[in-house]
């Protein structure tokens, strides 16, 4: 299937990135192309095929719920853009 | 001095030769002298060095050192560094102080060995050239128009232009070979959950590792003891004893079984290339071992199959920058969504959005099956090729990439020109099988390295394959012109 420069905008607004106007149709070439790239894929018949996400099978490994972390709230938020009262500031979110 | 390798510098600061603070300042002399030219480091630690050096002359003086203690290295700047700028090569992080360290971090200092600085890489470890660094691309000293490869192309870099003895890399997709490849170095990816992903930071996780870049296969085998082991902060780290790499390097070759896959000798691969492999496969049967063709019928797939599954898992572990908690944040944001929006617009290059976007696309809703899951399935298929093919041969050798150092700004319109540079080097990481990439000669004076891909947690072997080679050529030994 073929997208568009509404199909960017619409996928740059899901992932909240910002994309310049003037770079829309570079990103959809781009794209594009890595898409006709992918769709090689769909010739290859899967049928019955585990799906692999991790190359040694593990399991999520469980460990003992022990507090194991010291608070270290103020050194963590040395590089935060703004704290205030060791809270995170953002702009409003409610009204 | 600057051409010792780990192992020479190791052997000289135990016989009191010279210290640590001598070779740590010589070094960083050099690197104000002539890193100008190569662009090789994002952040250089004087001080920090210098104060790990006097540690290090101490444990050696008080009979505590190990191998690799004193001997001055350099890290990829995408390993969190307690206190000093960890950039991961993007805008977005140019303002992050580590308050913590990745666990190899704390493991090269428990022993004392002694960082320089934190090294260039394309942005977010997203790149075959380093051309997507924030800082500018590091440049090949083996020609100044040349990529020196990716993404951990300053850590190739340091250590060809002879501005640190060994450095740290990571390799998604081929970040540590295809790097070593272009510039003449020994590198090793080890198996997936090898060495610990603590404190790097994600691109692709289920494919991420880290590694050493050094002169010679002994030179990584000594990083790597220090880099490999169990490490409970990482949900999948590999409970699995680690060896000494050291151990068995010197062990005869007779009887090694090599397989050639022949879709790695196609007729794409450049035909210089295709003869320095030849003579290196001839060199391996005076060595005793046996050469046998394989196939691995699934290779071609892997370039869609990595397109799709690294883009996701980037989608997703990129969303933690939001200009929130750290990283850059966009002046003046009017609500929550601007400042979502711009934070990332501002701060991610252009590699990293079209990644970003191709992931969340493949992500989005109604398209999971025909692109994630499939993917998923080939990963699948392109694992069983290679189980399948060694449990024939002891290991598989081939070109590491299709051609030598390219001009910079020759691949960076197309990125899938670019991404056709790892088509030798995705499965194995798809995979999670370890493999190397070593010397093995030049084609229009620019150097070809040599994969040499290994079963799971077959590292230890890789090592000694790859050592005995040297001992019987000296192409590792070929510095860049000018050095």
């Amino acid at each position: 299937m073929s997208l568009d420069n509404t199909d960017v905008e619409k996928i740059a607004h899901l992932a909240r990135v910002d994309i310049e106007p003037k770079d829309t149709p570079e990103y959809l070439k781009n794209i594009t192309s890595i898409l006709d790239l992918v769709d090689q894929m769909q010739s290859v018949n899967t049928e019955g095929v585990d799906p692999l996400s991790h190359p040694l099978d593990a399991v999520q490994r469980l460990r003992a719920d022990d507090v194991t972390e010291s608070n270290q709230r103020e050194l963590l938020q040395t590089v935060a853009p703004a704290v205030e009262e060791g809270l995170f500031l953002v702009p409003k979110v409610i009204d | 001095m600057f051409s010792k390798t780990i192992a020479q510098l190791s052997q000289g600061l135990q016989n009191g030769d010279f210290s640590s603070r001598e070779i740590t300042q010589e070094y960083l002399n050099r690197i104000a002298s002539v890193d100008g030219q190569f662009n090789s480091y994002i952040s250089i630690t004087a001080d920090q060095a210098m104060a790990q050096a006097e540690t290090a002359d101490q444990m050696i003086a008080s009979g505590k050192a190990a191998p690799m203690t004193g001997v001055p290295i350099a890290h990829k700047d995408i390993f969190c560094t307690k206190g000093v700028r960890t950039s991961a090569g993007s805008k977005m992080l140019d303002n992050f102080i580590s308050p913590y360290n990745a666990t190899i971090i704390e493991k090269f200092n428990a022993i004392g060995s002694v960082s320089l600085g934190k090294t260039n890489m394309d942005e977010f470890a997203m790149g075959s050239s380093n051309e997507n660094s924030y800082y500018g691309p590091a440049i090949n000293p083996w020609g100044e128009n040349r990529v020196p490869g990716g993404s951990s192309g300053g850590s190739a870099v340091a250590v060809a232009a002879q501005l640190a003895a060994g450095a740290t890399g990571t390799d998604t997709g081929g970040s540590i070979r295809q790097p070593c490849a272009l510039t003449n170095l020994s590198g090793i990816k080890p198996t997936y959950g090898r060495v610990s992903r603590f404190g790097m930071i994600a691109f692709a996780s289920s494919l991420d590792q880290a590694g050493p870049m050094t002169k010679t296969a002994e030179d990584a085998a000594m990083m790597l003891n220090v880099m490999a082991g169990f490490d409970p902060k990482d949900s999948t780290s590999a409970e699995k004893p680690t060896s000494d790499y050291t151990a068995s390097l010197n062990q005869p070759l007779k009887g090694l079984k090599i397989g050639l896959p022949k879709e790695f000798f196609s007729e794409d691969l450049n035909p210089q290339i295709a003869a320095k492999i030849q003579a290196a496969l001839k060199e391996y049967q005076a060595l005793g071992a046996e050469l046998k063709e394989i196939s691995l019928p699934n290779t071609a797939l892997s370039i869609p199959a990595y397109y799709i599954i690294a883009p996701a898992e980037a989608s997703s572990n990129l969303s933690r920058f939001d200009g929130v908690k750290f990283g850059h944040r966009c002046e003046n944001p009017q609500n929550i969504e601007d400042m979502y929006k711009r934070s990332r617009g501002e701060g991610f290059g252009h590699e990293v959005k079209r990644r970003i976007l191709v992931g969340t696309y493949a992500l989005s809703e109604g398209f999971y099956d025909a692109y994630y899951k499939k993917a998923q399935q080939i990963r699948r298929l392109i694992q069983q090729d290679y189980i399948n093919a060694l449990e024939e041969v002891d290991v598989i050798m081939g070109p590491t990439t299709p051609q030598p150092a390219f001009k910079i700004g020759e691949k960076t319109s197309d990125p899938i020109d670019m991404y056709m540079e790892d088509i030798y080097t995705l499965s194995l990481n798809l995979a999670g099988l370890p493999g190397m990439s070593i010397p093995c000669g030049q084609a229009d004076d620019l150097p070809i390295g040599l994969q040499i891909i290994g079963n799971y947690f077959a590292e230890e072997r890789l090592l000694n394959v790859a050592h005995m080679f040297q001992q019987a050529t000296d192409w590792h030994k070929t510095t860049a012109p000018g050095l």
